[in-house]
């Protein structure tokens, strides 16, 4: 059998030692853990590591996954007395050993430890937009659910909600009786990433480029807000990076936030005949050393 | 505590838990949750009440540090460290994007 996925998953060679493939797993999980690494592709890395960890950290899963590939946990007519506790379904897992807390967010909380479950988590990732506009979401969660004989299937659930209005990155929604065994199922809400606007806390920020000449001379320019274009006033003499404060435009949470603009002064690609005219008078008229700090 | 609309699921906004629930929500104890108040990992809103009470933040903070100690296995101290030094590098990420970097 040449499976060596989960050897590929670690970035290790199929004869690592037990060593190398802890020291593999435990350098992955600090790169890609979702809570340090924010990209996109770090939470399936994470997982996948944390999958092949489970098999190739154990000697007895190891030496089975090596004979049998990616169905080394099918059940085979030698090891009948096990099959029963094992897993059916497509994850690699034995019951008894798979860390409960590590797929919390897919299996749901305290799962695989005997007890019944008393509260659900899950995440939602959503955009600015639906925190400001408070849009409908279908959250999809799978739970494991233990049949009389003792098997494990994973059940598909589909849960309607309504996105608050103001909801914040970090803040937690609570859905009454929507968890398993109806309790309570908790969701953390986080944003992805906006093409305009960065937000902290309450507070977005929009880098807005100006000319030079709207930066010197001053006056309205157009600026977007999540809920519509605006004109901006900007005051004479603006200064490269000047922050502009829009009271009360930034997140409607209970107690608004505010919008901020950062002035960026952008250049024409290229200048006209005339434009490079009026700079050389500008030269005569505005004598200024923007490197007198420097000594020069 | 936001209103759910009348047809879907009744969602709200959860403003503070209390300890007991903070140690539900994290699926720890007390004594865990008394460390990370030690170690500065998290505070608790306001001492008038007779139960601590976390933010929002707060909680977001010792779900993480759960997660980050469980996986990475560290310890409070490390974990303390990790969270500040997170929370520092993405500051300097947002006014990276602020200045058009």
């Amino acid at each position: 059998m040449a499976d060596t996925e989960l050897y590929k998953a670690l970035g290790v060679s199929p004869d690592a030692s037990a060593d190398e493939i802890k020291r593999a797993y435990r350098k992955m999980a600090r790169k890609y853990h979702p809570d340090v690494n924010a990209s996109p592709e770090a939470d399936a890395k994470f997982k996948a590591a944390a999958a092949a960890n489970d098999v190739l950290s154990d000697p007895e899963k190891r030496a089975a996954y090596d004979r049998f590939g990616a169905s080394w946990d099918q059940p085979r007519p030698e090891q009948t007395t096990r099959q029963d506790d094992r897993w059916q379904g497509g994850f690699a897992f034995d019951e008894r050993d798979v860390n409960p807390d590590m797929f919390r967010d897919f299996f749901g909380d305290r799962f695989g430890r005997g007890d019944m479950p008393r509260d659900q988590h899950a995440a939602i990732e959503i955009a600015l937009e639906d925190a400001i506009s408070g849009a409908k979401k279908t959250l999809t969660l799978q739970s494991p659910q233990i049949d009389r004989t003792g098997h494990v299937t994973m059940q598909t659930r589909r849960i309607d909600l309504t996105i608050p209005k103001g909801v914040l990155p970090g803040q937690n929604l609570r859905l009454k009786g929507k968890g398993a065994e109806g309790a309570d199922l908790l969701i953390e809400v986080s944003f992805r990433p906006h093409p305009i606007y960065t937000i902290d806390g309450r507070d977005l920020y929009v880098t807005l480029p100006v000319t030079p000449w709207e930066a010197a001379l001053g006056g309205k320019v157009p600026m977007p807000t999540p809920t519509g274009t605006v004109d901006l006033t900007i005051p004479p003499d603006a200064r490269q990076g000047q922050k502009l404060r829009l009271k009360g435009r930034g997140m409607a949470a209970a107690q608004k936030g505010d919008l901020y603009a950062i002035l960026q002064i952008v250049n024409p690609s290229k200048l006209s005949p005339e434009a490079r005219d009026l700079y050389q008078q500008l030269a005569k008229a505005q004598p200024y050393n923007p490197r007198s700090k420097l000594g020069v | 505590m936001k209103k759910a609309s009348p047809r879907s699921t009744h969602v709200e906004v959860i403003e503070t838990l209390s300890l007991s629930e903070l140690t539900m929500f994290c699926d720890t104890n007390a004594d865990w949750v008394v460390k990370l108040v030690e170690h500065g990992v998290v505070t608790p809103v306001a001492e008038a009440t007779p139960e601590w009470e976390f933010a929002p933040k707060h909680i977001a903070r010792a779900r993480k540090a759960a997660r980050l100690m469980r996986d990475l296995g560290l310890n409070v101290a490390g974990v303390a460290l990790v969270l500040d030094l997170i929370e520092e590098r993405d500051r300097l990420a947002r006014r990276l994007a602020m200045m058009g970097g």
